[in-house]
């Protein structure tokens, strides 16, 4: 965890309001697949925070979506960067034979690290997106060139399955024991009703960060809070209340 | 330069405070810097039992600023004195604790639990946050009950009390005058200003709570406002606080009458920020030709 002035190697849109930024940093040296780090993005006030997609010798590749002002600033961006982080608990790489990534939209990214780790250490993987339509969709042949094997849910029907990632998973008649999740919260609900081992990866409203603001607790099945950005963003599945 | 300062049952190395609410229990900042730099550290809030808080979103982002409706929450005053405060007496920092409650009992029952913890050297009684429906704010908004739980609070405690006061009323002297008649050894101001955010997607309040506390740069002219206007009207120490991030911010509440100042909302900004305004302030100091804090407190208006 530091603070530092790191540099935009390169921003780009990748899809319809997605955007790739690549940043040469000290702390990809610490970064963990599913950990985040917080963005400042003058002039606003608060710092942004942004899943890290990606994790090199020198750089980490983030990928966000236009979601208001400060994320359209970004997309301005170039230079130096005042970045915090790696943020966060991510994704646990555990030792399995088959592993199953279930993203949905702007949660897709933290998937792509868990997948060259998964892979690393010889498990087969299993990926899973889902996007609004046709034109949202992104990522899906650079998880193809990972290794992985990809199926993709549009909510249109535009593209791959029609309707939700639990669609593609049952047209494909995908078997798995365990899967690793990102994406928007009905999704992250279906994800936890469906299957019973793995993780999950939540999004928050948040201030510092870094454990002391209180500000994106969630309650865990006994009732006791967990801060999304402190004691996650990655929990067991089963273990917060959706 | 020497830039410590003393007041009641405080000997800071330097008027620097990280401010209730902002800062935890200091664990998260402990591994980024070492916690003994800061002059002293506002701990966050306690209450007589745990409290959850209000609802999810509670934070909300303004212009220069921003508004959070956490609602106090804390795991309550036995397990901070069990898990917490072990670890803040490893630092050479003063203490301050926040109290809160939904009743004036509940304050008194911090505070007496609170007493035999050497680590605490003064209480923050908190009379001032906007996010709670009980106790809190309505109880600083009003001079008779600020009197009354500032009295009940002294009898009580075994430190000095210090008393946080809201800036969500008509007449702040009144308030601060009647605090200290009660017995207050000091006086802490601002808390948050209460503000709203309407979400245009849905047309309605943004955060769960509809109204949360606004803090951060934008509210500084207020809080400097009200130091000057306090601290010349009352002879007991006044602290400052209310959108400081920076040496230059530090003075400036200083020289409206502020003895020492908390560090609030920058801190969620750039975490290392108290240890930096701590090295620049000297500087600064001297940049405006003082020698001493002493120098610089209460230029405004002496």
């Amino acid at each position: 965890m530091r603070q530092e002035i790191a540099k935009i190697l390169s921003n780009e849109e990748i899809s319809k309001d997605i955007y790739k930024m690549e940043i040469e940093c000290g702390l990809a040296q610490e970064a963990k697949p599913g950990q985040f780090i917080e963005i400042t993005v003058p002039p606003f006030f608060l710092r942004r925070p942004i899943s890290i997609s990606e994790i090199k010798e020198n750089t980490i590749v983030i990928i966000y979506k236009i979601l208001g002002e400060g994320t359209k600033k970004m997309t301005e961006m170039s230079g130096d960067l005042d970045i915090f982080g790696p943020l966060g608990h991510g994704f646990e790489i555990e030792n399995k034979d088959h592993v199953v990534l279930v993203g949905g939209g702007v949660g897709v990214p933290p998937l792509f690290q868990t997948a060259k780790e998964y892979l690393k250490n010889g498990t087969n993987v299993d990926v899973v997106l889902g996007f609004n339509d046709k034109e949202t969709i992104f990522y899906e042949e650079e998880f193809k060139a990972l290794g992985c094997h990809v199926y993709i849910a549009t909510m249109d029907g535009s593209y791959g399955s029609k309707g939700t990632v639990i669609n593609a998973i049952e047209d494909n008649q995908i078997k798995t024991d365990f899967v690793c999740s990102c994406g928007p919260l009905p999704m992250l609900k279906a994800v936890q009703n469906t299957f019973e081992a793995g993780y999950i990866s939540l999004e928050a409203r948040m201030a510092c960060g870094m454990g002391a603001c209180m500000g994106c607790v969630v309650k865990d099945q006994e009732g006791h809070s967990l801060r999304v950005c402190k004691d996650g963003p990655v929990f067991p599945i089963g273990k917060v209340v959706l | 330069m020497d830039i410590s300062v003393k007041l009641p049952g405080l000997n800071l190395k330097n008027p620097i405070i990280p401010a209730s609410g902002c800062f935890g229990f200091g664990k998260e900042f402990a591994e980024l810097y070492d916690l003994s730099l800061l002059g002293g550290i506002a701990i966050k809030s306690a209450t007589p039992k745990e409290r959850f808080g209000n609802p999810t979103p509670r934070i909300a982002e303004t212009p220069m600023g921003m508004l959070n409706a956490i609602g106090l929450q804390n795991k309550g005053v036995d397990s901070i004195i069990e898990n917490e405060l072990p670890f803040l007496a490893n630092y050479d920092t003063e203490i301050m604790a926040n109290v809160a409650g939904a009743t004036e009992e509940d304050y008194i029952e911090v505070i007496k639990k609170l007493n035999d913890q050497p680590v605490i050297k003064a209480y923050e009684l908190n009379i001032s946050c906007p996010n709670v429906k009980h106790g809190g704010i309505g109880l600083g908004t009003n001079p008779e009950l600020a009197a009354r739980i500032t009295k009940m609070a002294k009898e009580a405690a075994t430190k000095p009390v210090y008393v946080k006061l809201s800036p969500n009323v008509t007449d702040i002297v009144s308030i601060a005058k009647a605090v200290e008649e009660a017995g207050a050894d000091g006086i802490v101001l601002i808390n948050t200003l209460m503000g709203m955010r309407i979400n245009l997607k849905t047309g309605k309040p943004l955060l769960a709570n509809l109204t949360g506390g606004l803090s951060g740069p934008a509210i500084k002219p207020v809080a400097i406002r009200m130091v000057y206007q306090v601290s010349q009207s009352v002879n007991i120490p006044v602290i400052g606080v209310g959108g400081i991030t920076c040496a230059e911010d530090v003075l400036e509440f200083l020289n409206a009458g502020a003895s020492a100042v908390e560090v609030g909302a920058q801190n969620f900004v750039d975490p290392y920020v108290c240890p930096k305004i701590i090295e620049e302030l000297p500087k600064v100091l001297e940049k405006y030709g003082y020698s001493s804090i002493e120098e610089a407190v209460g230029k405004a208006w002496k």
